[in-house]
């Protein structure tokens, strides 16, 4: 995995609560069997007026003007600002992977829902937990100056705005350790092999109709 | 020191390893496996070298992108080559890695929610995991079960464990009888209305109260499969009777002696009388109408004798903006009356309505009567080969088909409309699924989650009606 320590960027401010893993990435794309390649079809809902389809080339379709990212001055962001419970619905990785081959490498929202929280941290993506207040400072400051960044340190836990000021925020230790050194975290589980073993074997004996194949 | 509740007893007994950051090692007794969201797991094991750690632990089958005729030709019946090619891949992963798999001729394929429990490979004490967020509906039997991504999928198959850190205890007690003609949906329709959307982030819910209590494992499994609409990945319910006599003589469940140890051990499986919550809602479950979904969230539900919500009423500006919104994706007027919505298509599927009782519950209200003319279709997905052959026998199939419906083969189907099954932009349906979002069944489709009752009812009427009104 893509090891994440620091990144500054453009904020793309996305005014909605609620942004379910449908909008990020219809179902129409899910029939992919690879891991890349979902970028153009990020928000297709919302960023094309017309239905987007799988294999097609998003070029020459119809973009929504009044979607955020179809603004000049955030085609280049790289964090993604959004509203409370980002990211709920279906478990679908594509929704990361889909924020992930735009060029999105931080989403910074007041909540999100625990499968997608969880899937971000898988892809090198990281989402970052401010409460309702400093969400709503960092959309104005975003929407009102143009080329407007952030930085931030997963070493320090910190977002630093243009001018200075600084909010720390909050994420498990394990889930930072294997962020910032880019681990593959089966790898680190598989280190645990003789004791997950031993506890397979005592369930076994103690509960031996969790091992059957059935008939 | 206080009692356990269901969760942390369930917690400690698949606890592998606590680590000193706060993180955990849990053992996984079942992974359920779909063509969705597999193929890039099975390829991360196939780049990586890695074997699956446990192979009989995994049950697999298609079922997001099977269509819901022809199915007599199999795979060649999918007519759009790119859902035949993760078909397929399922198929070949399954094959190479000697995973179980009830392909798509199988009977016994279906909804991967539905097939589980009714083989019997959903026992109650069980962790179980799926590529699914709809996972949490194997929690109706006491099990701690939710869904997944992608890569804790490949983190299942090559581990057997997955990392987790605990979540908080919600309990939510649903308490009294239900009056008739309200099910197991208007309950948790009711919930989520109640808790919101996100209300249960953070929370492993287990559901109680006389009202839960006195539901079948159907209504159970409703419940739970949509405790991850109000945000709780995890949702359960303590075992039972009901529990164990459901569970009784499946091609999974153990006999004889075996048998006799294990339900000695599920009995166990409820939160201890002196349990501590971090949480706890209460609802009076005879006061519950039956509900209709008027938005684009979960949340955004009403009873059936409710108006459409007027936004200039909401004072919460966030909310306010959030109800315009879905308004207008809905194109319904504010303080309209439910009953007034009129409706184009019904679907009655999915893994939250799809079973036995279910489709008994709607032929109930369709029996004798003829789908509305001014509907478009009218269909009924049942969510397994086995339920459907059990409705059959029951002759369901022919009260649907002489009342006009349409009776389809298993899958998820206008669900999430992955397959030929959707809707046209504008159209409203009234669904038996889960998710009211955009775009959910069909581009610009509208869609109002009911129960399978009101669905029915919907059905013959053409609009949303009290469906105790036809059960006279």
């Amino acid at each position: 995995m893509r090891a994440f320590t620091q990144h500054q960027g453009i904020v793309a401010p996305m005014d909605r609560s609620n942004v379910d893993t449908d909008m990020i990435i219809p179902k129409q794309f899910l029939k992919s069997i690879k891991r890349t390649g979902f970028g153009p079809n990020l928000f297709d809902e919302l960023r094309y007026l017309d239905e987007g389809k799988p294999d097609q080339d998003c070029a020459g379709r119809p973009l929504n003007p009044d979607f955020v990212l179809n603004q000049d001055r955030y085609k280049n962001a790289s964090v993604l600002l959004a509203r409370a419970n980002f990211g709920c619905g279906s478990s679908r990785e594509h929704a990361p992977w889909a924020l992930d081959d735009f060029g999105f490498r931080v989403i910074i929202a007041p909540s999100f829902a625990d499968i997608f929280y969880n899937n971000c941290f898988k892809n090198g993506l990281l989402p970052i937990v401010l409460n309702e207040e400093v969400v709503d400072k960092l959309f104005k400051e975003a929407e009102a100056n143009e080329g407007y960044q952030l930085t931030v340190d997963l070493e320090a836990k910190t977002v630093t705005t243009p001018s200075g000021e600084s909010f720390g925020f909050d994420v498990d230790d394990f889930r930072r350790h294997c962020l910032l050194n880019g681990l593959d975290d089966i790898g680190v589980t598989l280190e645990d092999a003789d004791t997950i073993r031993a506890y397979e074997e005592a369930r076994r004996k103690t509960a031996p109709w969790l091992f059957n194949a059935g008939n | 020191m206080a009692g356990k509740t269901l969760y942390d007893k369930l917690w400690d007994d698949h606890l592998v390893k606590q680590r000193d950051d706060g993180s955990a090692l849990i053992y996984i007794d079942r992974q359920l496996l779909h063509e969705v969201t597999s193929p890039q797991a099975f390829e991360g094991l196939r780049i990586a070298g890695r074997k699956p750690w446990r192979i009989d632990a995994n049950i697999a089958t298609p079922d997001h992108n099977v269509p819901t005729t022809d199915r007599d030709r199999g795979i060649d019946g999918i007519v759009d080559p790119v859902s035949r090619t993760q078909v397929e891949t399922l198929d070949k992963n399954c094959d190479e890695f000697g995973i179980l798999e009830f392909k798509i001729k199988d009977q016994r394929q279906g909804i991967v929610h539905v097939i589980g429990p009714e083989q019997g490979a959903t026992l109650p004490g069980m962790s179980i995991v799926c590529g699914d967020s709809h996972t949490s509906t194997h929690g109706a039997f006491g099990c701690l079960a939710h869904g997944i991504g992608t890569s804790e999928v490949e983190h299942v198959l090559a581990t057997q464990c997955l990392v987790q850190k605990k979540m908080k205890n919600m309990l939510v007690k649903v308490n009294g009888k239900l009056g008739a003609g309200v099910t197991g949906k208007d309950v948790v329709l009711a919930i989520i209305g109640k808790i919101g959307t996100a209300g249960g982030t953070g929370y492993a819910i287990e559901f109680g109260g006389e009202a839960i209590r006195g539901l079948s494992m159907e209504g159970r499994m409703t419940i739970c499969n949509m405790a991850i609409e109000g945000g709780a990945r995890v949702g359960m319910v303590a075992v039972d009777d009901t529990t164990i006599e459901y569970v009784k003589g499946r091609p999974f469940s153990p006999k004889g002696e075996t048998w006799d140890k294990a339900v000695e051990y599920w009995r166990t499986l409820h939160s201890d009388d002196d349990a501590v919550f971090d949480k706890v809602v209460e609802l009076d479950g005879t006061t519950i109408q039956p509900q209709v979904s008027w938005g684009t969230s979960p949340e955004m539900v009403t009873g059936v004798d409710g108006n459409v919500p007027d936004p200039a009423k909401e004072e919460d500006p966030i909310k306010r903006e959030g109800i315009v919104r879905a308004l207008k994706y809905m194109g319904l007027q504010p303080n309209q009356k439910i009953t007034d919505i009129r409706l184009d298509r019904v679907f009655i599927g999915s893994c939250t309505n799809s079973r036995i009782e279910d489709l008994r519950e709607a032929a109930a209200v369709v029996k004798g009567r003829k789908v509305a003319s001014s509907l478009k279709q009218a269909m009924v997905v049942p969510g397994s080969g086995l339920v459907k052959a059990q409705a059959e026998q029951e002759g369901l199939d022919k009260i649907f088909i002489e009342a006009g419906l349409e009776w389809r083969d298993p899958g998820c189907s206008m669900c999430l409309a992955m397959n030929a099954d959707k809707l046209g932009q504008g159209e409203h349906c009234a669904s038996t699924s889960n998710r009211n979002f955009e775009g959910r069944q069909g581009f610009g489709g509208r869609t109002h989650l009911v129960s399978p009752a009101m669905a029915a009812a919907a059905a013959v009427t053409g609009h949303f009606v009290d469906v105790r009104e036809l059960m006279h």
